[in-house]
């Protein structure tokens, strides 16, 4: 009723290849932005913007980035938190070192830094598929951290080998509070993800899809496999670099190359599987279920114990938390496998028809 | 079918619903509440439930025995933080809107969270009490006003132990040419001692070589190989959780005694040596900030008025034990500092910054620890602006395979070093940050 393309005629090539086809996707993208912008800052109290809205904005962009390598050009990735390290600590030496940089050149050449070692890793993808190629950027999680410890400049040969954000300052203007420091992830965060969106598109991301789905059907019908992966790579840490910066300079304000573990690796590509492979809203709905649903479900938990007065052991919650969060991950893996962003395509194909179905 | 395709939406709307409709847990008003940043799962977990226990039986006796602080109740709330700095981030966030005063102080039981939440709590006037972890350098409350690494500190704790290994040794002068392996986890909490045990090394003259255990550090015969190459004198333990027992079980299958092996007092309480077992640790030297057993007044104090009346659920082989009492001591530095705030601006609910003054004048000396019940559990302490710490003693237990045992008095380790040291290192961070070192007034 609501949610129907009939009567909406493309008449120019503009009018057909636009991103959003459909009137009602343009209205809900820029309601949905609009709410992004300005209704959430109004809205939301400190703890939301630091605990919930920033680390899920931040996770998103990262689960993007792997999304590119891993969905879109299928080459497999246990590295993305080690190409995160490299963003943070770029971005790091890049504002300590340079003066005069300005914060938003430095997070972009964070990303470059990143794009670089990401490519190098990449290089065994070449010649390797599948589980061989994840054992292949495995290696780059334990080396980049590692490295990032053992080498005492990286840091500025801080005892600990912890390093704290400078300020964030873009023309003389101090983004300090979380509000602001929202908007600027988010702002952040938007573009890579138009960009993203634009980029599946083009001849670059047709070329990751045809490598993804057949590597020598791909390079027979004229695909350079070489160029195709290594931009994947490339691309994708890019992301991941950018991500990075903004978890070390939005998030927590400090980075220990060890919090980038391979634990956050997974957590990243778990976030793919779960919100969809191959999907830019998935990464956004992955990162979400990831980050987001364990703190739910511990806020909720707590409640409940409060308000039926249950005196449960101390850590009880905790591990009923961890318990529903397996068992949610088991649930939507078994009843969509493809992925919470197949899911909401299965919702909008129901509106179109509702309420008549035939 | 179409009903089954539709239960994931109505499970994501659920939960999402009843979350956002939630209230904050409202705290009772009145009271004094206490945010406690704790984890009782995950590899730590084991660790973190001995001392959070400790400390919830010491709020929970200071309101069933003194009706609260000069009759202000405590209440608290406990978040998992797992020892995972960002969900700490998350639960410290959390656990600042509870209530309309904060969380009075907040004891992050992590150097990982430690540093992640420095910057914050400055911009939130919140203390932050390290109880013998942290960033060392924040014994300099000129830069660091919002830091209080109490008792002793990780550079206070490598010097005491050098001492320690010389007594041992017999003089200071038998340290020349001796061999020293600090195997440690390798983390910012691994790193932080050693600028320190450098300057010690390059000053009597030993070898030192310095071996990185990855976290969790379950597996560590590569580590003991290269010490067995090196064949060392003594082995200090710088480990957190598992990697203890393990580095206690391997030392024992190569066939390093363990009379030469110095923890530090996270490498040294029960659930490290149990887990390692008897034959695995019996001899093995640790530094203290506290001593264990039950045989103290405070203890005896919890038992009857706390864990015999069913208010704890802490398992009774923790009573007594290194973390539970350490966990007893820090919360009662937090009451005392509370108390001594009360002084100066009431006895209602305290803010933060007033909880700050608190601690930073907070003066516990041996006759004040008698009456609480401590006696010699813990050193006295006498915090000011330039000293946050407040004591910088250590004491040595030994396992006797069974319990621990005090080995030594309290003592302090190269004090003039440490504190020569920990002004370079401020200073350097307050020039990084563009800080101007100052004491904050109350």
């Amino acid at each position: 009723m609501f949610y129907r393309e009939a009567g909406q005629f493309r008449t120019s090539y503009a009018a057909d290849q636009q991103l959003f086809a459909i009137r009602q996707d343009r209205l809900a993208v820029l309601a949905l932005l609009a709410v992004a912008f300005v209704g959430v800052p109004l809205a939301a109290n400190d703890y939301w913007f630091t605990a919930i809205l920033i680390p899920f904005l931040v996770f998103s962009l990262a689960a993007l980035g792997l999304n590119i390598l891993t969905g879109y050009a299928g080459q497999l990735s246990l590295g993305s938190a080690a190409f995160m390290a490299v963003g943070a600590v770029a971005a790091y030496n890049l504002e300590l070192r340079v003066p005069g940089l300005p914060l938003l050149a430095s997070f972009i050449l964070a990303g470059v830094c990143a794009a670089l070692v990401g490519a190098a890793f990449g290089l065994p993808s070449l010649r390797i598929k599948g589980f061989y190629l994840a054992v292949a950027t495995l290696a780059a999680q334990f080396f980049i951290p590692w490295l990032l410890v053992k080498v005492g400049w990286f840091s500025n040969y801080s005892s600990s080998g912890v390093i704290t954000a400078q300020p964030m300052e873009i023309l003389g203007y101090v983004f300090d509070t979380p509000a602001e420091k929202y908007l600027l992830v988010l702002t952040v965060v938007a573009l890579l993800a138009l960009a993203a969106k634009n980029m599946v598109r083009s001849a670059v991301g047709r070329a990751w899809m045809a490598v993804r789905d057949m590597d020598v059907a791909a390079e027979v019908i004229g695909i350079r496999i070489v160029r195709t992966k290594l931009t994947a790579f490339a691309v994708s840490s890019f992301y991941c670099g950018v991500a990075g910066a903004l978890y070390a300079y939005a998030y927590v304000g400090t980075v220990q190359p060890e919090d980038l573990n391979l634990d956050l690796s997974f957590r990243i590509l778990f976030m793919v599987i779960i919100g969809g492979v191959g999907s830019i809203l998935g990464s956004f709905l992955g990162a979400a279920f990831i980050t987001l649903l364990p703190i739910f479900l511990e806020v909720l938990l707590t409640f409940l114990e409060h308000r039926f007065n249950l005196n449960l052991a101390p850590g009880t919650t905790s591990m009923v938390q961890l318990l529903a969060f397996g068992a949610l991950i088991v649930f939507f893996l078994i009843v969509e496998p493809l992925g919470l962003a197949r899911l909401w395509q299965i919702a909008k194909e129901k509106l179109r028809l509702w309420p008549f179905p035939h | 079918m179409r009903a089954w395709k539709l239960t994931p939406a109505a499970v994501i709307a659920a939960v999402l619903g009843a979350a956002a409709a939630l209230p904050a847990a409202a705290q009772a008003p009145g009271t004094q509440f206490i945010g406690i940043t704790g984890y009782r799962v995950g590899p730590y977990g084991a660790n973190g439930a001995a001392f959070f226990s400790g400390f919830v039986d010491y709020l929970s006796l200071v309101n069933e025995r003194d009706g609260g602080i000069n009759g202000v109740k405590l209440s608290w709330e406990e978040c998992e933080t797992e020892y995972n700095n960002t969900k700490g981030v998350e639960c410290y966030e959390r656990l600042k809107t509870k209530a309309a005063t904060g969380p009075t102080a907040i004891h992050p039981m992590s150097t990982g969270l430690t540093y992640s939440l420095i910057d914050k709590v400055a911009v939130d006037k919140i203390p932050l009490i390290t109880f013998g972890y942290g960033r060392t350098d924040s014994v300099d409350g000129r830069v660091f006003p919002w830091l209080f690494p109490l008792v002793s500190n990780y550079w206070d704790c490598a010097t005491g132990i050098v001492r320690f290994i010389a007594e041992r040794e017999g003089g200071e002068a038998k340290l020349k040419g001796r061999k020293v392996v600090m195997l440690y986890h390798d983390s910012a909490y691994g790193k932080e001692p050693h600028p320190v045990l450098e300057a010690e090394a390059a000053k009597h003259g030993f070898e030192l070589k310095l071996i990185p255990v990855p976290h969790p550090g379950n597996e560590q015969q590569s580590q003991w190989l290269q010490i067995r190459q090196f064949r060392p004198d003594w082995v200090i333990l710088w480990g957190w959780g598992v990697m203890n027992a393990t580095a206690l079980s391997t030392a024992q299958k190569v066939g390093f005694p363990r009379d030469r092996m110095i923890g530090n007092w996270w490498s040294g309480s029960e659930v490290d040596t149990e887990a390692a077992g008897e034959a695995a640790a019996s001899g093995y030297y640790a530094a203290s900030l506290n001593l264990a057993g039950r045989d103290f007044q405070v203890v005896r104090e919890v038992q009857k008025h706390v864990i015999d009346k069913g208010k704890s659920q802490t398992p009774a082989k923790l009573v007594g034990s290194v973390l539970w009492n350490r966990g007893l001591a820090a919360a009662m530095m937090t009451v005392e500092a509370v108390r001594k705030a009360q002084e100066k601006y009431g006895k209602k609910p305290l803010r933060g910054e007033q909880v700050r003054w608190g601690i930073e004048n907070l003066e516990v000396d041996a006759k004040r620890l008698d009456r609480l019940g401590f006696g010699s559990m813990v050193p006295p302490i006498k915090v000011s602006c330039t000293d946050h710490s407040g004591s910088g003693l250590v004491r040595f237990q030994q396992w006797d395979g069974k319990k621990w045992k005090a080995v030594s008095d309290w003592m302090s380790g190269d004090r003039g070093m440490v504190q020569k040291m920990v002004q370079e290192s401020a200073a350097k961070y307050a020039a990084e940050k563009g800080i101007k070192p100052a004491c904050l007034a109350g």
